[in-house]
């Protein structure tokens, strides 16, 4: 048995999740997100990465955010791609960066309008 | 210098301000002024830009900016409703008189009719925790190096050690890390961490950061820049057992150990504090001891939440909204009770509560325990664990409440304390 603490909301619930014959069964979760969670982190962790970019002529930085939660062993290789990022004005919120970081197959979008 | 009349004034331009502000003009105020010392709005959620923000208020995960931006976004539809960047109110009188001061628009003078509080809180820096050593470069509170790493772009230094483990250190634990700067330690002078739960599992588990509880640091070492932090355990006294300290290399510090309600204009103008939360007292309508000043988000105390924040910062535009309009009598003749804080209880906000009014209370516990029953009046609750790190937020029906009695006990039950 595994006890987690979700991630999904800050009720910060305390999850127990049982591995049985293959099978997993999840208890004392609040919501259904948070089974989700606890069958995610016991197979494929996974989580949203955010960062900034820098932005071509502006010394203001972009926010940026993974579309999606990525797998956790990807976190760095994702950072390492986001870090090379240079954002072209003007920029809107949920436009897209980079279409598929670091091969996860999910998109690095900016989080914030700089016009 | 001219006076110019307004309706409401909101003090500040971050999630606190912008709530009050679009509720108040929702609720037909016609002229309505955020001032704000920034250049943007939005306050501090423009420097937080890791997500977790929103799952309550617009159910969905945002992150700061996105979170700041559905309110900003909503500025548009209100014209009644003027923002004034770059400007500090710099005095505030009981009679509800205001001073600013900016480079574009120089001094000014304000009458309004009421002044919501918005201004938020700021971190204890190392001078209020006394940390003995000598005086380099290197220290930083969390959210200064928040705002230096994600708005200016600097990379603080290369070996870092956390002291405190408030959220914003967590959360700058998991940011530096990403940025590939070593975070060697986050030492916590209490035996239980003083984040939320989640952010304990998300920026330090998920990276293997170890978390020293029941530690602090006792010498913070290096002429010119920090070469490292001696950190001592502490016993149940919380003094450090100097015997037991031991060196930890690193080049920069980072203090996360506490926020304090920014208090400074409240005071002058005369309005009563609460020692327990650092704000104003408050009542279920957010109004202060002054009437006609409202108080709202982390001014009045730290939340943990800013979708907590938004909540109770719409119901202080509005209840100013009703002041304003003349509807204010109608709260008058109610009947209010006191809060009485009880076992276990570090603070309890709003203070007063009004028959009628929607009654959300927050509360900070004291000590971490398990198993418990938080009482409010004939509200019974259970709670499986309750920390200081996370309010608990109860909402109580008109039939727990008896508005005859005067006051309303708060506590905590029937724990096992879970140090």
């Amino acid at each position: 048995m595994r006890e987690l603490t979700c991630i999904v909301c800050p009720m910060g619930c305390r999850i127990k999740a049982y591995e049985e014959k293959g099978q997993i069964r999840v208890e004392d979760h609040g919501c259904r997100r948070g089974e989700l969670y606890a069958r995610d982190e016991l197979t494929a962790p996974k989580r949203v990465v955010t960062s900034v970019v820098t932005v071509q002529g502006c010394s203001e930085l972009l926010p940026v955010k993974t579309a999606a939660p990525v797998p956790k062993e990807a976190i760095f290789r994702v950072m390492e791609e986001v870090r090379r990022v240079v954002a072209k004005k003007p920029v809107r919120a949920g436009d897209v960066l980079v279409e598929n970081i670091a091969g996860t197959g999910v998109a690095l979008i900016a989080t914030k309008h700089i016009q | 210098m001219k006076e110019q009349a307004i309706d409401i004034a909101v003090i500040g331009g971050g999630p606190a301000g912008l709530a009050a502000a679009i509720a108040a003009a929702k609720a037909g105020v016609e002229r309505i002024v955020i001032f704000d010392r920034q250049a943007e709005l939005g306050g501090i959620l423009n420097q937080c830009i890791h997500n977790g923000f929103g799952l309550r208020y617009f159910k969905e995960e945002l992150t700061g900016p996105e979170y700041a931006a559905r309110f900003i976004a909503q500025l548009a539809e209100y014209p009644q409703i003027e923002v004034k960047l770059e400007t500090m109110v710099v005095e505030l009188t009981a009679d509800k008189q205001l001073i600013t001061t900016s480079r574009r628009d120089g001094w000014n003078l304000y009458q309004a009719k009421a002044v919501i509080l918005a201004m938020g809180c700021r971190e204890r820096p190392r001078g209020a925790i006394n940390i003995p050593g000598t005086r380099p470069a290197g220290v930083y509170t969390a959210g200064t190096m928040q705002r230096l790493m994600n708005i200016e772009g600097f990379r603080p230094g290369n070996r870092a050690v956390i002291l405190g483990s408030g959220d914003i250190g967590l959360i700058m634990a998991r940011r530096l890390t990403l940025e590939g700067i070593q975070v060697a330690a986050v030492l916590e002078l209490l035996p239980y961490s003083c984040g939320l739960n989640r952010n304990v599992v998300q920026c330090l588990e998920d990276f293997d950061i170890p978390l020293y509880l029941s530690h602090t640091v006792v010498e913070i070492c290096g002429e010119g820049r920090v070469t490292g932090v001696k950190a001592a355990p502490v016993g149940s006294d919380r003094r450090p057992i100097l015997e037991r300290s031991f060196m930890i290399d690193c080049d920069t510090l980072v203090l996360s150990v506490g926020l304090i309600p920014e208090n400074e204009l409240s005071r002058e103008a005369g309005v009563q504090m609460e020692p327990s939360t650092g704000g104003p007292r408050i009542d279920t309508g957010c109004r202060t001891s002054v009437p006609g000043i409202f108080a709202c988000g982390n001014v009045a105390h730290v939340h943990d939440l800013v979708d907590d924040v938004s909540e109770e910062s719409r119901i202080a535009g509005i209840a100013a909204a009703a002041y304003v309009l003349g509807e204010e009598s109608i709260a008058n003749g109610q009947k209010r009770v006191k809060v009485v804080p009880g076992r276990n209880i570090r603070s309890v906000t709003p203070q007063e509560i009004v028959a009628g009014e929607p009654s959300a209370l927050y509360i900070r516990v004291a000590f971490p325990e398990r198993d418990v029953v938080v009482t409010a009046g004939s509200h019974r609750s259970k709670h499986r664990i309750v920390t200081p790190g996370e309010t608990v937020r109860i909402v109580l029906r008109p039939e727990d409440i008896d508005f005859n009695a005067g006051v309303l006990p708060v506590a905590v039950e029937g724990g096992e304390v879970n140090a």
